[in-house]
This record gives C-alpha cells, sequence and structure tokens, in this order.
C-alpha cells in the first residue's frame, strides 16, 4: 500500500504536467495512441521473458516510440489526417497486444496488462518509475522554454532557433517513457489517464501554463491518494479507483473552475464597469 | 550604401512550385521596405526565406554577415496560438530569446528592458493579462514590444497592420519610423497603398516575379499594379520544369 502510495505520487510528478502539453498541443488523443502502442511491445517482453520488469520495459518504450515516429509519417507524407492515422494505430496496436499475451499467458496476466497492478508494484518496478520521473523533469525544465514557445508561436521559434523538431521528438519520448511508468502501475488501458485527467482538470483552474501544470501535479497527487484509500477501504479494483477518483477532480473542475467552468458560464454575474 | 541582403536569382517555394520567381536585388542596410502585390504572390514566402525557415528551390541568399539571428521577424498573427495559457509579460519575454536562450536566467536589467518595451507599446499594466484576453490591436502591440527586445539589425514585419484601427496603426508606424532612424533595415509586407506611400520610402512590387523595385512612387503605379494581377493569376497544377534555373 505504502509503495503504491509513492508509485502513484511520483509518477503524478512528471505524468502530469506533460499531459497540459499534450493538451495544449491538441495531442490528447496522440497521447491516448502512444499507451496503446505500448501494448504490442510489452507484450513482445512478455512472450520473451514472462512478467519481467526489464523486457516489457523495453518493448513498451520501444513500441511507443515506433508508433509515434509512424503515425507521424503516414499523416506528414500520406493524404491521411492525423487523428485517423492515430485511431488506425491504436486499434491494430491494441489488438495486436492482447493478441500475444493470449498466445501464452493467462486471463490473469491479460487483466494485468491492461489494467495494471498499483498494488502489486515492488521495489525494482518504483525504481523504474522514479528514474523515469527524474529523467523527464530534467528534460522538461530544459525544453520548458522552447516547448511553451513551439506551442505558442512556432513561426517565431523557427525564426530564433533550429531546436524546433529536436524539441518536439523529446517531448514524444517523454510521452513515451511516462507513459511505459505509468504502465507498470495502471496497465495499458488506464496509464494515459494520470496524464490527461490532471491536466483537463487544471485547464479550468488558471490562465498560466506554469501555474497549470503545479497545479496539475496537485490534481494527480490527490486523486492518487484518495483512489488508494477508497479502493483500500472498499475494495475495489485499484488503478481504476484512481482514475476515477481523477475524473472526480476533473469533473469538479468543469462544473466549478474559475476559468471557462461551468458555474461561470451559466451565471456570470452581473457585469463590471469596465 | 552596403546591402543587408542580397538576393541572386533566387527561387523559393513549396512542393517545387515556385512563389517567388528568379527574383534578384539588393536590399541596402538601413533601408524601409513595403514588399506588396497580391495574394499569393510570394510575399510572405519571402520573408520565410530571409529569416531562413524555408531553404531556397534556386538561386541563393547573402545576408552580408548579418547573422540569422541578427533577424527579427514578425510572423502573421494568424499562425499564433492564443488560447495558449500564457501571459502579455512572458510573451514578450521572449524577445530575449538571443540573450537568454535555454536557460539563462533573466535578471533585474532584463526585467527593466521587458517593462521599458511593454510601455514603448502602450501596454503598461496589462502586463499579467493572458493573451488570449487581448484585443488584436494589444496582440500586435505586444508582438511588437517583442521586436523591440530582440534588438535586430533586420527587422521583418508581415502584415503588421492587418484588421487594425488608425490609432494602433500609426502608434506602431511611429516604432517603424523608430527602427528607420536606428538605421535598422525593415522590410514590412502591406496590403494598404495609402501607407506604403506615405511611410515607406522604397517599394518591391511581387506578383511570384517580381514586377517593380525602387522608389515607392514609381513602384506602386497604377499599371505595375494591373501587371502584378494579371501575373498572378496565372497558376499552372501541371506546370512543366522551370528551364531558365541554371
Amino acid at each position: 500500500m505504502r509503495r503504491a502510495l509513492a508509485g502513484v505520487v511520483i509518477l503524478s510528478l512528471s505524468a502530469a504536467p506533460i499531459g497540459i502539453f499534450l493538451m495544449l498541443r491538441r495531442m490528447s488523443l496522440a497521447g491516448d495512441v502512444m499507451a496503446h502502442a505500448i501494448l504490442p511491445g510489452a507484450a513482445l517482453g512478455f512472450l520473451v521473458a514472462g512478467l519481467d520488469l526489464f523486457a516489457m520495459t523495453v518493448g513498451g518504450i520501444a513500441a511507443g516510440i515506433t508508433v509515434a515516429v509512424a503515425a507521424g509519417l503516414v499523416a506528414r507524407f500520406t493524404e491521411l489526417k492525423e487523428d485517423a492515422a492515430l485511431a488506425a494505430f491504436y486499434l491494430v496496436s491494441l489488438a495486436l497486444g492482447v493478441t500475444l499475451i493470449s498466445l501464452k499467458g493467462s486471463n490473469v496476466d491479460l487483466f494485468r496488462v491492461l489494467f495494471g497492478s498499483v498494488l502489486a508494484l515492488d521495489n525494482p518496478t518504483l525504481l523504474v518509475i522514479a528514474s523515469f520521473t527524474t529523467l523527464s523533469l530534467f528534460a522538461l525544465a530544459l525544453i520548458w522554454r522552447p516547448l511553451v514557445l513551439e506551442c505558442v508561436d512556432p513561426g517565431f521559434l523557427r525564426s530564433v532557433s533550429g531546436s524546433g523538431t529536436a524539441v518536439h521528438l523529446l517531448f514524444l519520448a517523454l510521452v513515451v517513457l511516462n507513459l511505459v511508468a505509468a504502465f507498470h502501475a495502471l496497465g495499458t488501458l488506464l496509464a494515459v489517464g494520470m496524464m490527461m485527467l490532471p491536466a483537463a482538470a487544471a485547464r479550468f483552474w488558471t490562465q498560466d501554463v506554469t501555474r497549470m501544470a503545479a497545479y496539475s501535479v496537485l490534481i494527480g497527487v490527490a486523486s492518487g491518494f484518495s483512489g488508494l484509500l477508497v479502493s483500500f477501504h472498499a475494495n475495489l479494483p485499484t488503478g481504476p479507483a484512481v482514475i476515477l477518483a481523477a475524473g472526480i477532480f476533473y469533473a469538479l473542475s468543469v462544473v466549478l473552475g474559475p476559468v471557462g467552468g461551468l458555474r461561470k458560464r451559466l451565471s456570470p454575474g452581473r457585469h463590471l464597469e469596465a | 550604401m552596403t546591402a543587408a541582403l542580397a538576393f541572386q536569382n533566387l527561387t523559393l517555394g513549396y512542393d517545387r512550385h515556385p512563389a517567388v520567381h528568379h527574383l534578384s536585388g539588393e536590399i541596402g542596410e538601413g533601408t524601409l521596405l513595403a514588399v506588396v502585390g497580391p495574394n499569393g504572390a510570394g510575399k510572405s514566402t519571402l520573408l520565410k526565406g530571409i529569416v531562413g525557415v524555408l531553404r531556397p528551390l534556386g538561386g541563393k541568399i547573402s545576408r552580408n554577415g548579418v547573422n540569422a539571428r541578427d533577424i527579427a521577424y514578425l510572423p502573421q498573427i494568424a499562425e499564433i496560438d492564443r488560447t495558449f495559457p500564457i501571459s502579455l509579460y512572458d510573451l514578450v519575454a521572449m524577445g530575449l530569446w538571443k540573450r537568454a536562450g535555454l536557460l539563462g536566467g533573466i535578471g533585474r536589467a532584463d526585467r527593466e528592458k521587458i517593462s521599458a518595451a511593454i510601455q514603448a507599446v502602450g501596454l503598461r499594466g496589462f502586463e499579467h493579462r493572458a493573451i488570449g484576453t487581448l484585443s488584436g490591436g494589444q496582440m500586435q502591440r505586444a508582438l511588437f514590444a517583442r521586436l523591440l527586445l530582440q534588438d535586430a539589425r533586420v527587422i521583418l514585419l508581415d502584415e503588421p497592420f492587418a484588421s487594425l484601427d488608425s490609432k494602433t496603426v500609426s502608434d506602431l508606424l511611429e516604432l517603424v519610423h523608430h527602427w528607420h532612424g536606428e538605421k535598422r533595415t525593415v522590410v514590412a509586407v502591406l496590403h494598404d497603398f495609402e501607407i506604403v506611400r506615405q511611410h515607406f520610402p522604397e517599394a518591391l512590387l511581387l506578383a511570384r516575379e517580381p514586377v517593380a523595385w525602387g522608389r515607392t512612387a514609381e513602384t506602386v503605379s497604377a499599371e505595375n499594379l494591373l501587371k502584378a494581377r494579371r501575373m498572378s493569376e496565372a497558376f499552372d497544377d501541371r506546370a512543366g520544369i522551370c528551364e531558365d534555373a541554371a
């Protein structure tokens, strides 16, 4: 239980800010696709070495990056729009991953890969998650400025620096890294939840990207904490409980959030003097 | 007068179709040049070529001693994501990129410069507003503040006055004249011939190919404009390979 708590807290530290950029770059769907794309890679690792941490991690990263690049190429060099290309990749990945796991594993294994096993996090896995998070935080600090600039004003970034493409690729690599870390705890289907839900919720609370990242981390940690507690006491499956908790925070933000939330929209108050 | 920029038989374009075709000439240092022409004449493309975002399909651009970092570029406002959650202050501060780069700190002297730039464009008090809440005119003023901070020898403006009210235009034009007075080279893509005639001593009329280039009064003549319009309307999807390239 303590390890589980440490796991979700650490995950939130880097996954949530990365989710912010995915959202602001209108790449939420891409994040979902990459999360699914990890599955066949992890499944290959599973086929080779069973439920082995190293094999599944390496397989997941390799598959995630491959799909990220491939979907990007299909969208850039063919007539297919990116969302359609992404949907195609995500369906195929899911089907392939499930098939591969079923070749050797039982339904229990499959369930574990799809939905994770937060409570079964052991020390080595926790170490992998922690090192990925540390790495991501450093990398994110390094590319923060160009990343923001690339979102707001890509033309300007290109005029002052040639780093745009490199930054974009590094960002995609960070997405994959964090998804693989989240995959160990929450499984493929829910991994992206720790990224997108806190980010989407934080959008309703501030108009400043730095503060938004901080809020998303807080929301992520709070969801992890409350989700784990509820699942422990009510005997619910842990991964889904954590994501559901994040979902509740999201719903509250949609309704109550001061920046474009429903409450503001429905009763904006009387207009001001100036 | 030395040339800040020189084009030798320059062709720029997309997917092998030329958007700027066989342009030769020089932009002298300290010139205040307006680039005019119909839509699709290659004006923005030319600026992108000068910045180095677009590679020439043929010919060459020489930036005589002007480092690529010494060129400040104002993109069309439509290319900016104004829903992004960032404050006006941070947007303007990006003008310090050349000095601060990836990780460099922004010290007190820098903050003073940022405040001075914001004041110079008349946006004091708006520092902490999100850019999504700014009007079109305020946004363009903010981008001019960023240009001020960039402190570049060559300044490229892509439709800087599109859909702005006359007060904003005249304030921003004042900045342009100020730059001109400081012997900076300013190249602006414009559609309003009145502004061009009144404020820009030199003009380049483009219609994919250069139609005229020189003193504004002679360049922007009715005859030349008609010629430009005729030339720009000829686009051939199945165009053959241009043999003139060499």
